[in-house]
């Protein structure tokens, strides 16, 4: 018969694996532990680049937004969170009229971070960013008109 | 080294000088007894707090933070909102054992809290069977328990109860086979004796391999008694919801929960006491320089020290393994750990015949 088979020898293999057990427990113990303490410790919190909190669109070097008013973003959203309004322009040289950007409107509390906005934009015009404390008192401060 | 001795004798020659005797004994009993139960609920605190961090480190988290510093208040809420809930009466229940019930338990765990010696006299009871007195009085601990899931009309409570009954029965054979040992390498009972023979060397050292598997079986049937996990299936929270005190609440509920934790104490307490040498400082023979610094630690420290060190160990292993089934709970105490702990109480037996300690 095997030894670990063997009265004495299943004894000292149970021991073995929960000697295993123990150690991996006390590793844990002396960790550093992860809980984080809220609102104390805001000056040093870390929130992952990942996380999707609240919708911006980023600027170029010149402060202008890269959204070409396509309304992909807006007709792809499951909540219809995303208004985009848009202005016809007429361009001075050429003389031709073109559809651009007027306002990029953002009904936060209708959002659910699914992200399909970002990830349908062409021109990555829109993106997330982790600026989480976004309680307010009123809903209407909710609807926010992204670009500027 | 501080003898509480002269203190204890010196308040019973005044109370005697102020009042006939008969009054002076019955003063002395009810300070004692009051001491006692502040004690037991001062520690009780101590230990809800040690575990909630202890199990918080275990799993890399921090534990209560916001009420006082380091959560230190946490505990004190807790038991004020115990105190002010209500204690519900429940319908078709045995009244009067429902109410007894938790008197029990509480009333076998101060009895075996007054046995622990804390400090050179500083002990409620010594006499000259004081390990059997521990044995018997934390083993009535059980009944009420029974009395609690029995009387509470409830399924859960029941079969939290008979699973108690069970576990707590068959694993009281270990602890007495873990105790046999001692008192066979000491040649006594009394505890106050028990320490004093371990002021030279602790019994762990003294009687070296079989000593030390006393201590660990003695820790596994120890753990098993205070119906902790991984032998929490009295309780079992994710199928009894609470087992035998889920019935029970308010300051009922209360009681079982401080006498679980007190037994907790307990068992360490006596695991000191009889593995470690209770008050008695680490002394190593021929170290003299080394046991006179020893010697200046007072005993209540020592005592408390290597009383917490044991509910350390009992917290890792409680916070590392997972319930077990009764079927396994069972053949662990009945397969293994009482043959070993008879071959082991032989072994023991040779061992102080032919003279084999130190």
């Amino acid at each position: 018969m095997e030894f670990n088979k063997t009265y004495i020898g299943r004894v000292l293999c149970t021991i073995k694996s929960l000697l295993t057990g123990l150690k991996t427990t006390l590793k844990e113990f002396f960790t550093r532990k992860v809980t984080e303490q809220y609102p104390e410790n805001r000056k040093t919190q870390k929130i992952s680049d990942r996380h999707r909190a609240m919708l911006y669109m980023p600027l170029d070097e010149n402060g202008n937004n890269k959204c070409i008013a396509c309304g992909l973003c807006a007709n792809n959203c499951p909540n219809g969170t995303i208004t985009i309004k848009t202005k016809m322009v007429t361009d001075e040289e050429t003389g031709k009229s073109k559809k651009v950007l007027d306002e990029y409107i953002y009904d936060l509390g209708c959002c659910m971070y699914c992200q399909i906005c970002v990830n349908v934009c062409p021109k990555d015009a829109i993106a997330f960013n982790n600026h989480f404390e976004n309680a307010v008192f009123d809903r209407k401060k909710l609807i926010i008109k992204l670009n500027k | 080294m501080l003898d509480f001795n002269t203190i204890t004798t010196a308040i019973d020659q005044y109370l005697h000088s102020i009042m006939p005797a008969q009054a002076a004994i019955v003063t002395e009993c009810i300070l004692v007894a009051l001491c006692a139960v502040l004690a037991y609920v001062a520690f009780a605190i101590v230990m809800i707090f040690m575990e909630r961090k202890v199990c918080a480190a275990f799993q890399c988290r921090l534990g209560p933070m916001r009420v006082g510093p380091w959560g230190l208040l946490q505990v004190f809420a807790d038991v004020f909102k115990m105190l002010i809930k209500e204690i519900i009466s429940i319908d078709r229940s045995d009244k009067v054992l429902y109410n007894l019930a938790p008197y029990l338990v509480v009333m076998s765990s101060v009895l075996t809290f007054s046995c622990l010696p804390f400090a050179d006299g500083l002990q409620v009871l010594d006499f000259n069977i004081g390990v059997f007195f521990i044995m018997a009085a934390s083993s009535f601990g059980v009944l009420g328990i029974l009395l609690a899931g029995w009387s509470s009309n409830n399924k859960y409570s029941m079969i939290g109860a008979v699973r108690s009954g069970a576990q707590m029965i068959s694993y009281e054979l270990s602890i007495g086979l873990c105790i046999l040992v001692i008192v066979v390498l000491s040649g006594t009972m009394q505890i106050s004796e028990l320490v004093e023979a371990q002021r030279d060397g602790w019994f762990i050292f003294k009687g070296h391999i079989p000593a030390f598997i006393a201590f660990i079986i003695y820790l596994i049937a120890g753990n098993a008694e205070t119906n902790r996990a991984p032998f929490d299936l009295p309780e079992a929270e994710s199928e009894l919801t609470a087992g035998f005190h889920t019935e029970y609440s308010g300051m009922h509920f209360g009681f079982f929960y401080v006498a679980e934790f007190m037994n907790l104490f307990i068992v360490a307490g006596i695991a000191s006491t009889l593995f470690f040498g209770g008050w008695a400082p680490l002394h190593i023979a021929g170290f003299d320089m080394f046991n006179d610094i020893m010697n200046y630690i007072p005993g209540s420290i020592w005592f408390l020290g290597k009383t917490f060190f044991v509910i350390w160990l009992l917290m890792w292993v409680r916070w590392t393994f997972p319930r077990m089934r009764i079927d396994q709970v069972v053949s662990l105490e009945w397969k293994y750990l009482l043959p070993i702990g008879l071959v082991n109480l032989l072994i023991m037996t040779i061992c102080v015949v032919m003279g084999w300690t130190f």
